[in-house]
């Protein structure tokens, strides 16, 4: 099962390798959104400093989001999912190597690249390392719940806004204490209990996500 | 003959007994609405703290109440219908969504009038109404997701992932953002403490949530008889229908 899932991995990197200005437009557009804020409130550096945890991360779901539509859709078109579902492997691993691959060229990149922005917003250096961390647990979370949504509005017109729509109620928790930990370090109160209930969250839901999205996927292609 | 609980699960059967029921169901909702309004407007006290703008409660609580009431019935239904592949389930869910959207708007305007003269803001973002807003996000996007599938058993089946999910995610949604800010204040009717309220209060606000019941039931009873119509209409029961009224 372990090779299922090293196999799924290593064939979804590669192909995202040989399509390097996919994974680029998702990491700029990030760059973009969390940029255009000072434009939009005002240089003022303790007015940035108070909105930068809540910017960058709502600018990590709406790139996270962007990018899901590319989760399936690609080996939907070309037949490859039918395939995997018709594979003697349980469709949860598949789905859960896709899952991690698509997060290590979507989601790894952004919390990377965070705290490059972080520093723009005047973020203090320990603030920075939190949303880093925090980014690091959470980006994930937004990986596994966005499967869901991209599973099933596979094929359907209008997919993206509608994606949107199923996807970003269910980020709210994932945003409120990843953006909550770093507001918390900055506030002089100890930022564990935060990341605490991030990664709970990340096991709960890588967990029960993949079976559930196998199950999305299976209805899509019925 | 033994009575047979599966019988009025079959759409053909189901249609003529929820055309009988629903008319009852709008008698009930329309008199307990007139009853429950006469109390609430004329035999309640006013308010001590809040004045007469508290009176708005009456019709705010009762919605609140349906708008989470009526999410978890809707998935339960979706549920049903995706575990025992049963038609009839999957309409009463999508039949039950407008009117829990319904319910949250109205929660959600009452609240924001109630709140205008008690709080001096129309808007506060604490942690019920935020949870009711994103409800009503919940309620939208399972509509648009049946609504954008063309294929009735696909549609139902998703919805029916998506109410699921979502009903798992409404209580971790509500203790984070609860977490995220806990101004409000607690809650004035529950089962554990003596209510804190007049009777003839309590009493005006039970008998109107009754009533936002019944009106619910007759609702979706009405939607899910058209709903019968338009998926069945091949079927030689609705042809039958149609003939006699015509």
């Amino acid at each position: 099962m372990g090779n299922v899932l090293l196999s799924v991995i290593r064939r979804d990197l590669l192909l995202a390798f040989r399509r390097r200005a996919d994974v680029l437009t998702t990491l700029f557009f990030f760059v973009i959104v969390v940029s255009l804020f000072p434009l939009g409130v005002g240089p003022e550096m303790k007015t940035l400093r108070l909105i930068a945890p809540g910017v960058v991360w709502v600018a990590a779901l709406l790139a996270s989001m962007l990018s899901l539509q590319r989760l399936f859709a690609a080996d939907y078109q070309d037949g490859t999912l039918e395939q995997m579902l018709l594979a003697p492997h349980p469709l949860g691993v598949i789905v859960l190597g896709k899952i991690v691959a698509h997060w290590m060229v979507s989601g790894l990149p952004l919390a990377l690249m965070a705290p490059l922005l972080g520093l723009q917003f005047d973020l203090p250096p320990e603030a920075l390392g939190i949303l880093f961390i925090a980014l690091l647990l959470g980006t994930p979370i937004l990986s596994f719940i966005g499967a869901i949504g991209a599973a099933l509005t596979l094929g359907l017109r209008g997919g993206g806004v509608l994606l949107s729509l199923l996807v970003l109620p269910l980020y709210i928790p994932a945003l409120i204490f990843g953006a909550g930990a770093v507001e918390a370090y900055i506030a002089g109160v100890n930022p564990e209990g935060h990341l605490s209930l991030l990664a709970a969250l990340l096991i709960f839901s890588g967990l029960a996500t993949p079976w559930v999205t196998a199950l999305a996927l299976r209805i899509a292609m019925e | 003959m033994a009575f047979n609980l599966f019988k009025y699960s079959s759409p053909a059967s189901f249609y003529p007994l929820a055309g009988k029921m629903a008319p009852l169901f709008y008698v009930l909702a329309a008199t307990l609405a007139i009853v429950g309004l006469y109390i609430s407007f004329f035999v309640a006290p006013t308010d001590a703290t809040q004045g007469e703008a508290y009176r708005i409660i009456f019709i705010h609580v009762p919605a609140a109440w349906m708008s989470m009431f009526i999410y978890i019935v809707m998935a339960i239904w979706a549920g049903l219908g995706l575990i025992l592949n049963t038609r009839l389930s999957s309409m009463m869910a999508q039949a039950l969504a407008p009117t829990g959207a319904m319910f949250t708007v109205v929660a959600l305007i009452t609240g924001a009038f109630w709140g205008k003269p008690t709080w001096g803001t129309w808007w506060e973002w604490d942690a019920r109404m935020t949870s009711e807003l994103i409800l009503l996000f919940l309620y939208i996007g399972y509509m648009s997701l049946t609504a954008a599938i063309d294929d009735v058993r696909r549609a139902d089946k998703a919805g029916a992932i998506l109410a699921m999910v979502g009903g798992i995610n409404v209580p971790i949604i509500y203790f984070s953002v609860k977490w995220w800010n806990t101004l409000h204040q607690g809650a004035s009717v529950s089962l554990t403490r003596s209510p804190s309220m007049a009777k003839t209060m309590l009493l005006g606000m039970l008998i109107m949530a009754i009533a936002a019941w019944m009106y619910s039931i007759a609702v979706t009873l009405s939607r899910v008889r058209l709903l019968m119509l338009e998926r069945e209409k091949s079927s030689a029961w609705v042809q039958e229908v149609l003939e006699k009224k015509s």
